[in-house]
């Protein structure tokens, strides 16, 4: 029991940074219908630039932690969204009417040129960041097994509701929400009536770089380390809960995140946790066979 | 209607809240040429597409005869549907192999035929001669169709790169090279000039008389589906509201009203 | 993007400095926001004070001058100033190669640069002048024309060059080896050729049906004493078998979903060959797999007891490189045959109807066409030749690990088709002889192949999206192709 509530609390901590992550996927595949594979590389660039944020505040004498990370999650979330910007600008855009795959082909491009980007400018090795927030909350103790809540938990589940609330306002209160979704349902009238649809695609790549910039720095104050390959598995996992929240869903995002959460973290808990990636990779198989359309997503309606 | 080619009974289909056919029954006969009309909305593509398999139908039965078999298409694959119950399709917007040229276009649609001769690809590998005798019976058969549609010349062309009307064409001869016993062409003299929607009346013509094929036809010109057709199913917010011969249709009151509108409004879409 | 704007507004009547600058310092100050952390504070780990920062503040500036500079030259390109780019181009090839910058890579990269907006320049100046241009429509017609013709020749040569490879002065131990690394991508290649080209279904997995086959020889030979040849058609099956189950569940998904499945199945392959360590000894991977050999005759100086060496059988001076000669010919059969299929399938209803599913499957099955078991027999068929080339690669490295099998691979091979251009079998050797072989000359590249990798496949989408050879021939004609000799 014990045990089971500790995995739990660090599953749905585990499932808000995946959550976050999938946002990104889900708003670009709701608007562009493309699987944005370097999403997840953008992922471990927030992560990095989170890293030497954190690392300029201990140099700058900036030692209250709430102020650093303010200040980091600010930091990242603005650089991490030009390296979405970007991206958009120059790797898909030039791509819209090419051929079916080309904008996926191009990403993975991109994906790959991130990675050994950061790593020729970072270095290989794993990148380890002192504790930012220390202790944590004994919540409840028994048969010689503790259950804790960490303060740094705490902080992701918080960031991560806070975050969530204010883009669902944002997307369904405001003429960029809107626009969105109107070119979401068809682009070419959305043009028509006036949306520029250029800046607003890339509005979703930057926020969806931002939100994952926040994920990232989570992440790394998670697990204290960062590398330039953390993308990639980060990434599919993401995709996973994308996948199984129902991908173009903003709420199916999340819940997807938490699912792909609870099953790594149990998986690897009361089975193995080798084969943790495998649980989550047969996850996205067996959704995609069963229920393509996921657990939140509408059903598409081919037109012949 | 125990001769029909195909008999379509209560026919139902709802996407979600909306229903977009309606209880909808008719029949169409063998070497016949049936046209479904109706406005714009009226469901005729949706028809189309749970005859052919593209959609299963929330209720109905759409019976397909022929060669002393029966076939209930709701219950098939939409693949199944063009190999063994002979049903074959045209497409609103084309649909054609664009990187392909026109002759491997036509050997697609033998397909079945061909993969049988070529022993499920095995033989094939090989290179055993009863496969390139079937080829060259395909390759006849296309240029046949060529032929009849004045593509011969084309016929090592990508089929993307031929004029609109070609193309129409084209699809056209590709769905009979399927062998069909039904055609069925959606919006088939859409985009042609009035030249062009002449031959096409002398194509469908030659199809129903030399060929002896049923042809189901969904079309908005309505010089060509007077010309042609011998038997029309009006649709209307995805309910039949008549059918019969063109000239029965014509006088249906129930038509004219889908088609200009209550009589009081005194507005309406100039159809024909 | 500057460049394609180049295309469509070859001259216009006035430039714009200041609109010119403005956007060229706009750009640069872009490079800058993105390189500021990553490229500007270098963590580097210094022991018990934790990570510190090596600052690179230099290499930024210099950068984003050269970015400046760069977008400048295009702009100035595209606005009919080509003598402006010609200046920019050549001043950055200078300083590139005369300063001493901090460090390789901006060396590298900058040259490369100054050397593309040298050429870009020329091509502009050329096809600016009314004759350049008239010459350069009629050449290009030509050679357009010529090199379609030439295809069958430029394979045949290519052909011919390869039989006679082992056979050259040069051919040490090295080249020998970069020859075998090719013909195996090439081999690779068109395997997923079948796959994506074809078939157009997008496979980011293909690498694992390559770990089955090697693994499928690794085990039958160190554990069963399989030979080669035996275990070759059995890796083939098995890896066919795997596409199959793959397959089956999974060909129904529309063609993105598609991609990030396999992907995830060939993870899955990988993790469990890490992790399954009684079966496949895990991340210390399988050692001492006997190589390929001709008829049983070992590749040694002196024979054991009762067996004849390869040199004492076709009475030659024993040379340590007759077991990379032999192999090297193994791998270009096996390759051919790939090669051979393949061209046998187009012709084929199965070939043309993968390629068919590629361009309309909606249409396909309008046509009677069952999708899955079409896209099946490719995935199969294609996986089965990923089979052999992974037994092939057991025997040649004698040493196998899951390391050997990890995304990149897939992306490598997936890249060498698309650059090639998709379905074209020429295309692939073209652009694994590229891929492959161009690193391997230029070792100093080595540190940023993979960048280049990646960079080449967006640019490739963007300026080239149907690869280098895009150029398809009907399977089948009617009329003979207009004069034109082809030894078919």
């Amino acid at each position: 029991m014990e045990y089971f509530l500790q995995q739990l609390i660090n599953a749905v901590t585990l499932g808000a940074i995946y959550g976050l992550i999938a946002i990104g996927y889900t708003m670009v595949y709701g608007i562009i219908g493309m699987i944005n594979f370097a999403h997840g590389d953008i992922f471990m660039v927030g992560s990095f630039i989170a890293l030497i944020g954190f690392i300029l505040c201990v140099m700058l004498g900036i030692g209250w932690a709430p102020l650093a990370i303010l200040l980091v999650l600010l930091l990242a979330m603005v650089f991490t969204a030009v390296y979405g910007w970007a991206v958009e600008r120059l790797a898909y855009r030039p791509l819209r009417g090419s051929f079916r795959l080309a904008p996926l082909i191009s990403a993975i491009g991109v994906s790959i040129v991130l990675q050994n980007f950061v790593q020729l400018a970072q270095g290989a090795r794993p990148k380890p960041n002192k504790e930012v927030v220390h202790g944590a909350m004994r919540l409840y103790e028994a048969n010689g097994f503790a259950v804790n809540l960490s303060y740094i938990q705490v902080i992701i589940v918080v960031v991560t509701v806070a975050l969530m609330a204010g883009f669902t306002l944002l997307i369904n209160r405001t003429a960029l929400g809107r626009q969105q979704r109107a070119c979401e349902q068809d682009m070419k009238m959305a043009a028509l009536l006036g949306v520029d649809v250029n800046r607003t695609i890339s509005l979703t790549f930057v926020m969806g770089a931002a939100l994952a910039a926040v994920a990232g720095m989570m992440f790394l104050m998670y697990y204290g380390v960062t590398d330039f390959f953390v993308g990639f598995l980060a990434g599919i996992k993401a995709f996973t809960a994308a996948v199984l929240g129902g991908i173009g869903s903003l709420p199916g995002a999340m819940l997807g995140g938490l699912l792909i959460g609870l099953i790594e973290v149990f998986w690897a808990g009361y089975f193995s946790s080798e084969y943790k990636d495998v649980a989550a990779f047969s996850v996205l198989v067996m959704v995609l066979i069963f229920r393509p359309t996921g657990l939140l997503g509408k059903p598409e309606i081919e037109k012949v | 209607m125990t001769g029909s080619l195909i008999q379509v009974d209560h026919l139902t289909m709802r996407f979600g809240g909306l229903v977009a056919i309606d209880d909808v029954s008719f029949a169409a006969e063998p070497k016949q040429i049936t046209a479904i009309i109706g406005p714009n909305g009226a469901g005729k593509t949706t028809v189309f597409n749970c005859i052919t398999g593209f959609y299963r139908p929330t209720v109905g039965r759409l019976s397909m005869r022929h060669d002393g078999h029966e076939y209930l298409l709701e219950r098939m694959r939409g693949y199944q549907i063009a190999a063994r119950a002979r049903v074959a399709r045209t497409f609103q917007n084309i649909r054609l192999f664009p990187g392909m040229s026109v002759l491997e276009n036509l050997l697609v649609a033998q397909h079945n035929r061909l993969m049988r001769a070529s022993g499920y690809t095995l033989l094939g590998v090989l290179g055993l001669s009863g496969y390139r005798t079937a080829e060259a019976r395909a390759v006849d058969k296309a240029r046949g169709w060529l032929d009849r549609i004045g593509l011969m010349a084309h016929a090592d062309r990508q089929a993307g790169e031929l004029p609109y009307g070609s193309q129409r064409r084209l699809e056209i001869a590709r769905a009979m090279c399927t062998d069909p016993r039904l055609l069925c062409l959606d919006e088939p003299a859409a985009g042609l000039n009035p030249r062009e929607s002449g031959e096409l009346n002398e194509l469908l013509l030659s199809i129903r008389d030399r060929d002896g094929i049923g042809v189901l036809l969904i079309e908005h010109d309505m010089s060509v589906v007077m010309a042609i057709s011998d038997h029309i199913v009006v649709l209307d917010y995805g309910r039949k509201i008549a059918d019969g011969t063109p000239a029965a249709v014509r006088a249906d009151p129930a038509v004219i009203r889908a088609y200009l509108g209550e009589a009081d409004e005194g507005e309406g879409a100039g159809h024909g | 993007m500057a460049l394609a704007a180049a295309r469509t507004a070859p001259a216009a009547s006035t430039f714009d400095w200041l609109a010119a600058v403005k956007d060229a310092a706009i750009t640069a100050l872009l490079a800058a926001a993105l390189g500021l952390f990553m490229v500007g504070f270098r963590t580097a780990d210094r022991g018990a004070a934790g990570l510190q920062f090596d600052y690179q503040f230099t290499d930024l500036l210099i950068a984003c001058v050269a970015i400046f500079l760069g977008r400048l030259a295009l702009t100035a390109a595209s606005k009919g100033m080509a003598w402006l780019t010609l200046l920019i181009g050549a001043a950055l090839l200078a300083a590139a190669q005369g300063l001493k910058l901090p460090s390789d890579f901006l060396t590298v990269v900058i040259s490369l640069a100054g050397l593309a907006l040298l050429l870009h320049a020329a091509w502009a100046l050329l096809r600016g002048s009314s004759a350049g241009a008239a010459a350069i429509a009629d050449v290009s017609g030509r050679v357009n024309a010529a090199t379609v013709r030439l295809f069958p020749w430029l394979g045949a040569g290519m052909l011919a060059f390869a039989v006679a490879l082992p056979f050259m002065p040069f051919a040490d131990q090295q080249v020998m080896d970069l020859g075998i690394l090719i013909l195996t991508y090439v081999m690779l290649g068109w395997g997923l050729n079948i796959v994506v080209g074809l078939a157009g279904l997008l496979d980011l997995g293909y690498v694992a049906f390559y770990a089955v086959g090697a693994y499928t020889y690794a085990l039958l030979s160190t554990q069963n004493g399989w030979s080669f040849w035996a275990a070759l058609p059995a890796a083939g099956v098995l890896a066919a078998m795997f596409g199959v189950l793959l397959g089956f569940p999974v060909l129904r998904l529309r063609g993105d979903y598609l991609a990030i499945v396999t992907l995830g199945f060939g993870e899955i392959v990988r993790i469990v060959l890490l992790n399954w360590v009684d079966f496949t000894q895990g991340p210390a991977g399988i050692g001492s797999i006997p190589t390929a050999t001709i008829l049983d005759h070992p590749f040694v100086e002196s024979p054991p007891e009762g067996k004849v060496a390869f040199h004492q059988w076709l009475g030659l001076e024993f040379s340590a490189n007759h077991r990379l000669i032999v192999l090297y010919f193994i791998i270009l059969v096996l390759a051919l045959i790939t090669n051979g299929v393949t061209i046998r399938l187009r012709r084929l209803p199965i070939g043309r109807a993968w390629e068919a599913l590629r361009e309309d499957e909606t249409a396909c099955q309008a046509l009677g066409i069952n999708p899955t078991n079409t896209k099946l027999t490719a995935f199969a068929i294609g996986a089965m030749f990923a089979g052999f080339a992974g037994s092939f690669f057991a025997a040649k490295q004698r040493f196998i690990s899951p390391e050997s099998f990890v995304f990149i691979e897939s992306a490598i091979i997936l890249s060498i088709v698309v650059l090639g251009g998709m379905g074209s079998q020429l295309g692939v050797v073209l652009a694994a002889v590229l891929l492959i072989g161009l690193p391997e000359w230029f070792r100093d590249l080595g540190q940023y192949r993979m960048l280049a990798f990646g960079l080449a496949m967006v640019l490739i989408m963007i300026f080239k999206p149907r690869g280098l050879v895009a150029h398809r021939d009907p399977t089948i004609r009617l009329h003979p192709p207009s004069g034109r000799g082809s030894p078919s």
